[in-house]
Order: structure tokens, then C-alpha cells, then sequence
């Protein structure tokens, strides 16, 4: 309390006592230091809005050059993407294709696993042990993804081809599965939010209707939070489809249209570190496709990152 | 012959049982992956690795620059997303409470949040780099780290200002000083824990992040320690990436050593946020 008694009586006005009186003498006499702070601080929250337009901008202006050249139609029709090649084609498909396999072979692990963690953090294990998983769980995220690109390339590659036959050494498989371990805790922490909120009346509703422990969480529980594991599920996508490292190191380079996950392929982001990894010339078409690609994944991204925001508060809304 | 009522007790424990593994196996198969790379990286991990510099020899190749790269890297990162951080935290708590523009800018960085990694290299790319002209330099990749971390420090700054008591504040006011004075005086020391806490957890994971300086262009062959923070570098990450990427196994050892050396690196500087946080909070209270 000694930085309280400590603070002057400097101010404007002394005999101020409640925030909306400070803050009217503010507007009406502000002191000049006051006022050029505040003006800091202002400049420092819209740095924010100045970032995301930088993002549009900067993707949007060179992408602009990029259809000048390339028709729209040809980005979206065309099938193959070889635009480092001598035959140059725009389609983005394959890209598509090789970052849907991966995110959802993600997805496939990372679902039952994540709403099964967020069903026993929340509704069995007992406060002790919850306090030690759920940071333990949050490990998993907190791994830094070129460590899982060692993984999946390294160890989980040659461990899968002892048993999948005809795995090559890239392949969609061991990085989806990599990524579908590190996005765990996050179904896990949001689905546990939601599994939370649920009102505990509606359980009780349960159990006096005669519904056992299970029956109560997979029939009443689980329909309650939907909303809530749907934004989780969303949002874990759109962090596997912006997902970089593991692809890059361990899915391969060749942009391929298939849905096998057995074969190398390439996804929009591993295809961006490849000509960053390159010396292609800035102000080049091929340097231009990469802001293409980029305007791709950011407006995918955002889009689910949208949908998902929306559902959690909806389940925030409907808990209060 | 099971009665219904034992049968359906027997289901119940069989599900907490399949709740539970998948808490405890994924968190094996991390152990495992870990204990792995320790063991065939921590063989290679002696001085001259620490302290050497990259070879075209695996047997000769060291860390130094990328490790100096590093922690120029980051220690940048902070001196520009501490502040900025904090006074956006700052005009979201204390002064845009019912404003609109609060409102956009909240809804704002709760989206840049989920914005991948590597688009916020091609925007470091695209105006750092090449707008401002600063080249594939430390300050670039600093301060696109910084961008990319900004919404992180932001959010646990948020929290721990909330965490000061609205009394704090009306009893400064009491005592006549004007709304700076009570957060520079009383809320800021207060939250400063909380604060330093966040930054630094959040500084920690950029240096992990590999994908957004791939995209800037920090080399991945560096024979020299950066000397100013217009100098050209290369990072810890960047350089697993070159070894993993190398197909010999010598290299793919110096990659496994080399994560050895990033792991721990991080798992210090969280060590040091969290101690440094029961510290300072026993100071205050």
C-alpha cells in the first residue's frame, strides 16, 4: 500500500472520488502528459486493426499482380500445380487436396481423443489430478511443431511403414498423425468449457429419470455442449490446415491429387516454404504464387475461425 | 450371467477407463518421442557443438549462430511486444470500457489469434523485409515475432490487470491522482507478476516457431554472429529444419541434438516465468 499514499496530489482535481468523475475532469481539463498517453496507449490497441490490414493488403495486392497473369478460372479449374515447372499449371486442387488429407487424418485422432480427455477431466477426474493433466495435456500444443515434423519423418514414418504397406518415406499419414496429437488439447480445452457450462440441472433431470452415469453424459451431456465441441472442432481444423513445419518436413514436395494417404503430396503451406526455401526472384510470377496460395489458406482460416468464435458464444450465452 | 444393473456398472467403468487413456496415451506417445530424440541427440550435444559453428561436415557442424540468432531474435520480440502489448492491454481495461472502437479492436485480436503462423511471415515478408527495407534481417524477424505474438501478451496482460481490485483504483482517485497516475503508481506494479509471466511464456513459444522466419529468409548457412539487428541470421528452428531436411543420418543426429537444445532452452525460460511470477507475487501481497 505504500505506492498507494505514495501517488501525489497533483492531479487535476484532489477532491475527484469516483472513476466517473475522474474521467469527466479528463475530458474537461486533462493535463497535457495525461492526454499524450492516453494517445499512446489508443495507438498501441489499433496497432491490431493495422496488422490484420496489413495482412489483407500485402496478400491481396500481390495476389491482384498474380490474376493479372493467371486467369481466376484457371486457379480454380485446373487440376495440376506446376508452376515451377517449364509446363505451368495454376490449379489450385492438388494444394487443396493435400492439405484436406492431412488435416483431416488430424482431425480423425484428434476428435475421440480430444472430447474422450475433455469428458474425464471435466466429469471424473478428481480436482487433484485435474490440476495435474490439464497442464500436462497442454504440453502437447505447447511442443513446437518442427519437433513433430522431427517425429513424424524420423520415428512415426518407419514405425508405420513396418505395418502399412507400400508407405513411402513422405507420406500424408504420419504428419496428419502427428498434427492430430499436438491439436488434442485444443478440442480438449474448449469441449471441456462446454462440457462445464452445461447446466448441472439437466443432469440431475437425468439421473431422476433414472439414466446412469454413462447414459447421462452420452445422451443428455454431450447433445448439450455440441455447439461448444463443434467450435472446438472447427478451430482445431483451421489450426491443421494453417499447420506448417510437419507437413513441410515430413509430407513430402509433390503436389499430387489424390486422397491416398500413403504417397508424398504437398499442402498450401508446405508448398509457400518450399519457394521461401528457394532462390525464386521477388516480382517474379512463380514469387507471386506463393501470395495466391497464401490469400487461399488466410481466407479459409479466417472463415472458420469465424463460424467457430460464433458457436462459442452462442454456448457461452446459453450457459448464463 | 450378468444382472442389467452389474452389466451397466461394468460399462460406466469401462468408459472412465477409455476417458482416461486418452489423457494418459497421448501424453506416452509425447514421452516416448521425447525420450527418443534425447537419446539420439544427447550423445551429440558437447561444447564444441554448443560453440561451433555449421560445416558441411555433420561431425564439425555447431550451433553457435543459430543459438546467438536465437536469443537476438526473441530478446527483440520482447522489447517490442512488451510495451505495445501492455498498452494495448492497458487502453482495453482501463480506458475503452463501453467504447466501440474497444469493441473492434477486441473481436480483432481474438482473430489474429487464429491467423496461421506462416501468414504473419508473408506479412513480415511483404512489409518489413521489403516495404520498410530492413532485408532478411534480426530486427525483421523480430518484429514479425512480435506481431505474431502480440494477441498472446495481450490477452494474459488483460488478465492480470482484471486481477487488481476495482478498490485499488477508487482509492488512488480518493487520494487525487488522475487515472495514469493509479495505473503507473498501483495497477501496473500489481499486475507486473501476471504480466512478466505471460510475455515471457508467450516469447518463449516464438522461439519455437519455425514457419513465419522460413518465409522472412533467415538463412539457413551462417558462418557469423550477428553484431547489429540489421544483421542477417539464422535461428535454433531453421536449423533443425536444414539438418532434418538432409538425408544423410549424421545430420539427422545434429537435428535431433539440435531440438534437444531447443527443447530445454524453452522448458528454462518457463521454468524462470513461473518462478519469477511466485516471486514478484509474494513481493506484492
Amino acid at each position: 500500500m505504500a505506492d498507494g499514499a505514495a501517488v501525489g496530489v497533483a492531479g487535476a482535481d484532489a477532491s475527484v472520488t469516483t472513476e466517473a468523475a475522474a474521467s469527466h475532469a479528463r475530458e474537461r481539463k486533462a493535463p497535457l502528459t495525461e492526454r499524450a498517453i492516453e494517445a499512446f496507449l489508443w495507438s498501441c490497441g489499433v496497432l491490431s486493426l493495422f496488422t490484420t490490414a496489413g495482412i489483407v493488403v500485402s496478400l491481396a495486392y500481390e495476389s491482384w499482380l498474380f490474376f493479372r497473369t493467371v486467369p481466376l478460372s484457371a486457379f480454380l479449374f485446373d487440376t495440376e500445380w506446376t508452376p515451377l515447372f517449364a509446363d505451368k499449371h495454376f490449379g489450385i486442387w492438388p494444394l487443396l487436396a493435400g492439405t484436406f488429407l492431412t488435416s483431416l487424418i488430424a482431425v480423425v485422432v484428434a476428435l475421440p481423443a480430444g472430447i474422450l480427455a475433455a469428458i474425464y477431466l471435466s466429469e471424473f477426474a478428481d480436482p487433484r489430478m485435474r490440476r495435474v493433466l490439464k497442464p500436462a495435456l497442454e504440453l502437447l500444443a505447447g511442443v513446437p511443431t518442427i519437433v513433430y515434423g522431427y517425429f513424424a519423418l524420423v520415428l512415426v514414418t518407419p514405425l508405420l511403414q513396418s505395418f502399412v504397406p507400400g508407405l513411402s518415406g513422405f507420406n500424408a499419414l504420419a504428419p496428419g498423425i502427428c498434427m492430430g496429437i499436438m491439436i488434442i488439447p485444443m478440442i480438449s480445452s474448449l469441449s471441456e468449457d462446454a462440457i462445464f457450462a452445461v447446466p448441472n440441472s439437466l443432469r440431475e433431470g437425468a439421473y431422476a429419470l433414472g439414466a446412469g452415469r454413462l447414459a447421462t453424459i452420452l445422451r443428455v451431456v454431450l447433445p448439450a455442449a455440441m455447439s461448444g465441441i463443434a467450435a472446438a472442432l472447427i478451430l482445431a481444423v483451421s489450426r491443421a490446415v494453417g499447420e506448417t513445419m510437419i507437413v513441410a518436413i515430413a509430407a513430402g514436395q509433390q503436389p499430387r491429387l489424390t486422397l491416398d494417404p500413403r504417397v508424398p503430396l504437398e499442402t498450401m503451406t508446405a508448398y509457400i516454404v518450399q519457394v521461401s526455401m528457394g532462390d525464386t526472384p521477388a516480382d517474379t510470377l512463380e514469387y507471386r504464387t506463393i501470395f495466391a496460395v497464401a490469400a487461399t489458406l488466410f481466407v479459409l482460416t479466417f472463415a472458420m475461425n469465424l463460424v467457430s468464435h460464433r458457436l462459442s458464444r452462442r454456448f457461452r450465452v446459453a450457459a448464463h | 450371467m450378468l444382472t442389467s444393473t452389474r452389466r451397466r456398472l461394468l460399462y460406466e467403468r469401462l468408459f472412465v477407463w477409455l476417458c482416461a487413456s486418452a489423457v494418459v496415451i497421448p501424453l506416452l506417445i509425447l514421452a516416448l518421442l521425447v525420450g527418443n530424440v534425447a537419446i539420439a541427440g544427447a550423445g551429440r550435444i558437447d561444447w564444441a557443438f554448443l560453440t561451433g559453428y555449421p560445416s558441411r561436415r555433420a561431425a564439425n557442424a555447431g550451433i553457435l549462430p543459430a543459438l546467438v540468432g536465437s536469443f537476438a531474435m526473441i530478446a527483440i520480440t520482447g522489447i517490442f511486444a512488451l510495451p505495445i502489448g501492455v498498452g494495448a492491454a492497458i487502453y482495453l481495461e482501463e480506458y475503452g470500457a463501453r467504447r466501440r472502437l474497444a469493441g473492434i479492436i477486441e473481436v480483432n485480436i481474438a482473430n489474429l489469434a487464429g491467423v496461421p503462423s506462416i501468414i504473419y511471415g508473408m506479412l513480415g515478408l511483404g512489409v518489413f523485409v521489403r516495404l520498410l527495407g530492413l532485408g532478411r534481417s534480426l530486427i525483421a524477424g523480430g518484429a514479425t515475432m512480435a506481431l505474431l505474438v502480440l494477441p498472446v501478451v495481450i490477452v494474459s496482460a488483460r488478465e492480470a490487470l482484471r486481477t487488481v481490485p476495482y478498490g485499488m483504483r477508487e482509492a488512488c482517485f480518493g487520494l487525487g491522482a488522475t487515472k495514469w497516475q493509479s495505473i503507473r503508481q498501483v495497477v501496473l506494479p500489481m499486475a507486473a507478476p501476471g504480466i512478466l509471466t505471460g510475455t515471457i511464456l508467450a516469447v518463449a513459444r516464438a522461439i519455437g516457431e519455425t514457419a513465419p522466419l522460413v518465409v522472412i529468409g533467415a538463412l539457413a548457412y551462417v558462418t557469423f554472429l550477428p553484431t547489429s539487428p540489421t544483421s542477417q541470421f539464422t535461428a535454433l528452428p531453421i536449423q533443425i529444419f536444414n539438418w532434418v531436411s538432409r538425408p544423410q543420418e549424421a545430420f539427422v543426429v545434429n537435428a535431433a541434438a539440435g531440438i534437444v537444445v531447443l527443447l530445454a532452452t524453452m522448458f528454462v525460460l518457463n521454468l524462470a516465468a513461473i518462478l519469477l511470477r511466485n516471486r514478484l507475487q509474494k513481493r506484492v501481497h
